[in-house]
């Protein structure tokens, strides 16, 4: 079960909001690479995140660059999942390659600093600030099982080669 | 039952008789990075434990986004990716030789191929009939020493452009009115495959620019099947190469089909801060340009650089805007200098840059001040894209971007001509 509270963003969060270009000299630094990280949709979102919690988007959510440093600061922060009504597919691929879920739900529902509770097994969500529960689309077989893995890097090092 | 060009080309590199839906394991002809997904790509590499790069796999490391490099962090970046080279055999496209994506279409990509980069713009060889598509650092890794990934064969969205361009009116027109039309999510995981019969005598660079920005709109892949022009377009570049053409079929099945009449059609811009959100130019005439970029793998080949050397002949930039212009590889760097082109360019008032990514993702050679307008014809205009947040990006077809240079404003390039 994963716990934390929802930081919400609307639709068309780029991979220039998450993990903006101009600091692509900082990549091969990742603890000063991921100060920066939702810079340009909140400034204030590096400082208040903490372990576990969760980012809540809109539609669209990591359109734009391949840069998996965008996931991969996401995760660094203490993101334990990104819920959004859609996601970009590079995004998505990047996200469940690095281990982190990311799971298709109408996020209408979710306010901003809501507490959840997420069962990935059951694929529910409970929004316990509010008393409902919602349900996420299922992850498609190939992502799942590198998703339980870990990320791609631990599904290959196990298997040598993909499973379908 | 017809297949697709997409479903051709992954059940040809799968060995599997796919359709839509379909998740398939498929050999990659090409797999590349460039310089600022390279060390990651690198790292992940070495991380997993492979040393060698797949036989049947092509790979490439190019140095074009930071290109010469502006701080010593991206320098030794650099460092990491030739050792890489050196390591591995990978082919280097060093500093100053220009953009990934156009280096693949002029060297690498060829019909029927199968091509995986760490970029998301690796759609553009989809202009020469490739099946290509931007992954993440970690595939990208995977499939150099696989030399294989795992692909959702994609649905289809059939677009058939068809009439004459009007004056004025360029193939940046049409992608970015059919990203409007669609909105930025519009083709996300389908394969975008372009008809009609504007198509027979479009030029390679006009399909290169159009599906460059397939991405734009959500798209694994922008898909131009190859015609005479596209085998022509390989065999001029001397390649010796086998490769299989293959064609959609006529009764393949389609999700959408969207018609597009060149007729009705005008000059269009994408106003900050998301590509869909666009407008026919002289809705928006008269709004303040300080900074004009030229270039990119969107529209930095020879035949953008002809229609902007066009208008700007004999004419000098506007006294409170930066001309920028950036060829996207050395080899239309130099054609553009037997033509006279860049002489234009530089009397106009023009910065030249090196052939490569320049200013387009905002690392140096031209980040903008607070409160400044940019006219790009480059494909992104997310905020802070450009190196500040607090700065707003338009993008238009180089025509568009050449009469802003000279006006100071955005202007309708038909009054130009």
């Amino acid at each position: 079960m994963l716990h934390g509270k929802a930081f919400k963003f609307g639709d068309d969060i780029s991979t220039d909001h998450i993990i903006p270009g101009r600091y692509t000299y900082l990549r091969s630094n990742l603890p000063e690479l991921a100060k920066h990280v939702m810079e340009d949709a909140d400034t204030t979102f590096v400082s208040r995140v903490r372990q576990g919690d969760f980012i809540v988007g809109g539609n669209n959510f990591g359109l734009g660059s391949s840069r998996e440093h965008a996931p991969l600061v996401i995760k660094m922060a203490g993101i334990s999942a990104i819920l959004a009504k859609s996601v970009a597919r590079i995004f998505f691929r990047n996200a469940i390659n690095l281990g982190l879920p990311v799971l298709i739900c109408n996020t209408d529902a979710i306010n901003n600093g809501d507490e959840l509770e997420i069962h990935l097994g059951t694929g529910t969500i409970g929004d316990i600030t509010t008393g409902t529960t919602l349900t996420f689309n299922p992850i498609p077989d190939v992502m799942l099982n590198i998703l339980k893995e870990g990320g791609l890097l631990p599904y290959i090092k196990k298997y040598d080669d993909f499973k379908v | 039952m017809g297949k697709t060009l997409a479903e051709k080309i992954l059940s040809n590199k799968s060995g599997v008789d796919a359709v839509a839906g379909d998740i398939v394991i498929a050999n990659v002809d090409l797999a590349f990075m460039q310089d600022t997904t390279g060390p990651l790509t690198v790292n992940q590499f070495y991380e997993a434990g492979f040393s060698k790069i797949a036989a049947t796999t092509k790979s490439a490391v190019f140095l074009d986004h930071a290109a010469p490099s502006p701080n010593s962090n991206l320098s030794n970046d650099h460092l990491t990716l030739r050792g890489f080279t050196d390591d591995t055999g990978t082919i280097l496209s060093e500093v100053g030789d220009g953009v990934c994506h156009q280096i693949v279409a002029e060297s690498l990509a060829k019909p029927g191929d199968l091509i995986v980069g760490a970029d998301s713009h690796t759609v553009t060889a989809g202009g020469l009939g490739t099946f290509a598509c931007g992954m993440g650092s970690t595939d990208v890794a995977v499939a150099l020493s696989l030399g294989k990934s795992w692909f959702r064969v994609p649905e289809s969205i059939k677009v058939s452009i068809n009439g004459e361009f009007p004056l004025g009116v360029h193939a940046k027109d049409v992608i970015l009115y059919l990203i409007g039309l669609i909105g930025a999510d519009g083709a996300t995981y389908r394969a975008l495959e372009f008809g009609g019969n504007t198509i027979p005598p479009l030029s390679i660079s006009s399909r290169l620019t159009i599906a460059n920005m397939a991405v734009e709109a959500g798209a694994k892949a922008g898909l131009f099947p190859a015609d005479e022009l596209t085998l022509e377009y390989i065999s001029r570049r001397g390649d010796e190469q086998q490769y299989q053409t293959l064609y959609p079929d006529n009764d393949a099945i389609y999700e959408q089909v969207i018609e597009i009449d060149l007729s009705e059609l005008e000059p269009t811009i994408s106003r900050p801060h998301t590509v869909d959100n666009t407008v026919p130019i002289n809705e928006i005439v008269g709004t303040n340009i300080h900074q004009v970029v030229i270039g990119t793998c969107t529209n930095g080949r020879l035949e953008d650089l002809e229609v902007v050397a066009s208008i700007l002949h004999g004419k000098k930039q506007h006294p409170k805007t930066r001309l920028i212009v950036a060829p996207a590889s050395r080899g239309i760097l130099l054609a553009a200098i037997e033509k006279g082109y860049i002489q234009t360019f530089i009397e106009a008032g023009a910065s030249i840059l090196p052939p490569g990514c320049g200013p387009c993702l905002g690392m140096h050679q031209g980040v903008l001040a607070d409160g400044e307008n940019c006219l790009s014809t480059a494909n992104r205009n997310f905020k802070g894209r450009m190196g500040n947040p607090n700065a707003f990006i338009y993008l238009g077809s180089p025509a568009s971007a050449a009469v802003a240079a000279v006006t100071g404003e955005i202007t309708d390039p038909r009054e130009f001509l």
